[in-house]
């Protein structure tokens, strides 16, 4: 409570020294106080509320995680019409309607910030939740951490799409938020740290499962990714601006040493935690081979944190920097795929229900294309490749099949099979509308990736064609021209994928509001705290 | 210590651990991925032997091969600089009408050209050269500051009202209706008038105005667009009695260069491009456009 008091305070203070100066971090200072009054509310509310009665803890704490999925869909839905808008405006430049706020430089981080933190983040908030709370046999330890973890995550994603449509940015990829968001961050952050060292540490089971290292891994190292990244002296305290720590190829290192295990920890490690939860549950079989998810661990944590150079070959960054980047990405391949193949193996013995089941098909194609994406991930960051990937149409459609084909398919899998059992429902509401949403998701992921296969490789060899003039023969322009048809292409493709999320949507509202069916199952319950756990 | 049962479908024991009704099999680790794992670690090795890699205080491990990213650039950079020299210093050299008269020579400047006017002019006149509204038309051969090769070299190298060069060439159409030169009904005449010395049948049922026009534009006009109205590269005043408009022909768009004036820019580019990038730009251009 005290935060949140000194929080209202704060945002009382920013919206005072942003009006005194004119700079937009007013309006930031407006929602951090709205928000910190409205939690305020609500938890005083709670505090004369009657002693709530002792069978509470006789069941998981789920109300978060539920909140979470509601809160993960409705990003998903935002930020992939941004994303399917910014397609558009590629092909028909025209979509700004000559306003600041819908330039390309705003909306594309808008569409990031929007997938990665607000519809990944969530989900992964969310799934954390419940499978640290099953696979520990452990309620959480209160009822206040996760909720100031949940929302107050939410709070940063608010500041930081606000933030970018008024034009406010650090300019870095994927940590574009500014010092007072960023801080604000970290103290989120480290309560969700403590929060699942608090579970794990109350856990019933001897063993800690893997779904929990992984969620554990993307806790804690995007907490030093982010802190690390993000230092930075604002030029006012008064005031949005700051300026990094780093300079030169210092900083472009440091940003793509955080780029790239962003890309390992939050969108690797977090959803490969999903994976090792919702896929064996729901294929009802066993992992295929601890030993493989052992190695697998190690290998993808260890070798990922020296990848982050591969996205600067052929830069100012030092040849031997490259080097080590390049050669680690290789290795990064093996581990990759024994992830993958551990959780395809795993469906042994269970592939037809991968026929039958569009939920569990989600999470197998997720797994295919993890292994595709980290094979093209490891080629790409070979230099020789890289000298035509580079800067091309190769490298979006190469994240869009990782955050489409893995990321997204993943998570949908594996919110459609956690809405039934948070709901305490037999099943989704229409299995058919899993169906229709797996096909849309697929195609729309299938055509992205292909256009942008087509359009970078054509793109890299038009850079660097030359003519027997010695020159080279094609001008920028013609391959934005050669660029044309693919960018519609794509555009489409997102529209497919965009159309499943709203159809996924409505499928997990009707699911919600219809009445209750089925009973939950009977181990779907903590154990009491006075068992110790058995050995 | 949890005792493991197995699996019926594939045989293998579990580790005899359990959460919340997963389980886990024991199944060893299969010897394809540690050979994998074993060869890109050997290819790593291999590679850091061979290529600079490790850091050694303030210097680093070269590698066997000596390999270096900035002297294979420099390298290959003046590899096709030397290969470009001959037919480069040819055009230096050689007149317009040598070049033009030479096939081999036209074929290099028609290709890199291509590249030139892509990467530096199309954003405004055109991928081909055929200008946008309020940017010229570059190959009709009706040329605003003079046809010539030397005037179009020295359009390209000074730019049209730009501050980066001081030798620019300066042009501006006053607004003679905004800044209160004519009143509006004298905006109104003149505009029916400079239509009409391009599009004749315009003056039918206007003679009224097209008379107070022809007087507006004696007084007004004619020391920049001449007494016909035919221009004057001078000052870079178009010609009015043709069909080539940059800002538009019809009625309003006369009406509103009138009234507000115009004054284009063109940038300078005698400091972004080289003298053989600008004359290979206007021998492309001079090609491109009608023949004599």
């Amino acid at each position: 409570m005290a935060i949140l008091v000194v929080l209202a305070a704060v945002g009382l203070a920013m919206a005072a020294a942003g009006a005194g100066r004119a700079d937009p971090m007013q309006t930031h200072g407006f929602i951090v106080l709205l928000f910190s009054l409205g939690f305020l509310c609500v938890l005083l509310n709670g505090y004369f509320a009657p002693e709530p009665s002792e069978t509470r803890l006789e069941s998981y704490y789920d109300d978060p995680s539920k909140a979470g999925i509601v809160i993960a869909m409705a990003w998903a839905v935002f930020a992939m019409f941004i994303g399917d808008w910014v397609a558009w405006l590629l092909a028909f430049p025209d979509l700004t309607f000559d306003a600041a706020w819908s330039s390309f430089g705003r909306l594309r981080p808008v569409h990031t910030t929007g997938i990665i933190f607000g519809f990944g983040g969530n989900a992964l908030i969310a799934t954390s939740f419940h499978v640290m709370q099953r696979t520990s046999r452990a309620r959480m330890p209160d009822q206040f951490s996760p909720w100031f973890v949940l929302i107050g995550y939410n709070l940063f994603c608010l500041l930081a799409v606000t933030g970018y449509f008024m034009g406010i940015t650090q300019s870095k990829e994927y940590a574009e938020p500014e010092w007072y968001a960023d801080i604000w961050l970290v103290i989120v952050w480290v309560t969700y740290l403590l929060l699942y060292l608090r579970t794990l540490a109350r856990r019933k089971e001897p063993h800690i499962y893997v779904a929990n290292w992984y969620y554990l891994a993307f806790i804690l190292v995007v907490a030093i990714l982010h802190i690390v990244n993000n230092l930075a002296v604002p030029a006012s305290f008064a005031g949005a601006k700051s300026y990094s720590a780093f300079s030169g190829v210092q900083d472009a290192m440091t940003q793509w040493w955080y780029g790239h295990n962003a890309v390992a920890f939050f969108l690797t490690a977090g959803f490969l935690g999903m994976l090792y939860y919702y896929l064996p549950k729901r294929a009802g079989r066993p992992i295929y081979s601890y030993r493989m998810s052992i190695i697998g661990f190690w290998g993808i944590t260890f070798f990922y944190m020296w990848a982050g150079s591969h996205h600067l070959h052929y830069t100012a960054l030092p040849q031997w920097v490259q080097t080590l980047g390049m050669t680690f990405s290789v290795m990064l391949l093996v581990p990759s795929w024994i992830a993958a193949a551990n959780a395809l193996l795993t469906l042994n013995g269970a592939w037809h229900k991968v026929r039958d089941d569009a939920t569990l098909r989600f999470m197998m194609m997720a797994a295919v294309f993890y292994g595709l994406s980290t094979f093209e991930g490891s080629f790409m960051a070979i230099r020789s490749v890289n000298a035509l990937s580079h800067y091309t149409d190769w490298t979006i459609g190469h994240v869009h099949a990782g955050a489409m084909g893995w990321v997204a398919l993943i998570t949908f899998g594996s919110i459609y099979a956690v809405v039934p059992w948070l709901w305490k429902r037999e099943r989704m509401y229409s299995p058919a509308l899993v169906e229709v949403h797996f096909w849309l998701a697929l195609a729309g992921t299938l055509i992205y990736v292909f256009a942008m296969w087509n359009s970078g490789i054509i793109q890299g060899l038009m850079w660097r064609t030359y003519n027997d003039s010695g020159t080279l023969t094609y001008s920028f322009l013609d391959s934005m021209v050669a660029m044309h048809p693919y960018y519609v292409a794509r555009a489409i493709g997102g529209l497919l994928f965009l159309i499943g999320a709203i159809v996924g949507c409505y499928n997990i509202w009707m699911t919600i509001h219809r009445p209750s069916g089925a009973p939950a199952p009977s181990d779907d319950a903590p154990l009491p705290a006075n068992l110790q756990p058995a050995e | 210590m949890a005792v493991g049962e197995r699996d019926p479908h594939s045989g293998h024991m579990t580790t005899g651990h359990e959460w919340n009704g997963i389980k886990e099999l024991n199944t060893p680790v299969p010897k394809a991925v540690w050979l994998s794992l074993i060869v890109t670690v050997i290819f790593s090795v291999g590679y850091w032997i061979l290529m600079p890699a490790w850091p050694l205080g303030k210097t680093y491990t070269r590698g066997l091969l000596d390999n270096d990213q900035k002297e294979i650039v420099a390298k290959r950079v003046s590899a096709a600089a030397e290969a470009r020299l001959g037919w480069m210093r040819q055009v230096e050299t050689m007149s317009y009408d040598q070049i033009k008269a030479d096939p081999k020579l036209i074929a290099h400047v028609r290709e890199d050209g291509h590249r030139l006017f892509g990467d530096n002019c199309a954003a405004c006149h055109g991928m081909n050269a055929t200008g946008n509204p309020g940017f010229p038309n570059l190959v009709d051969g009706d040329w605003l500051w003079g046809g010539s090769p030397d005037a179009i070299a020295h359009t390209i190298a000074v730019g049209i009202n730009s501050p980066a060069s001081k030798d620019t060439r300066i042009g501006q159409m006053m607004a003679f209706g905004k800044d209160d030169i004519l009143d509006n009904d004298a905006v109104l005449a003149v505009t029916d008038y400079v239509k009409t010395l391009s599009d004749p049948a315009w003056a039918k049922g206007k003679a009224v105005s097209v008379a107070q026009g022809r007087e507006v534009f004696a007084v007004n006009c004619v020391i920049c667009h001449g007494e016909q109205g035919r221009g004057n590269p001078e000052v870079g005043a178009p010609n009015l009695t043709d069909q080539n408009w940059v800002y538009g022909g019809d009625i309003g768009a006369i009406y509103q260069t009138i009234h507000e004036g115009r004054q284009g820019e063109m940038p300078a580019w005698e400091h972004r491009l080289n003298p053989v990038d600008r004359k290979i730009l206007t021998v492309y251009l001079l090609d491109k456009g009608p023949q004599p």
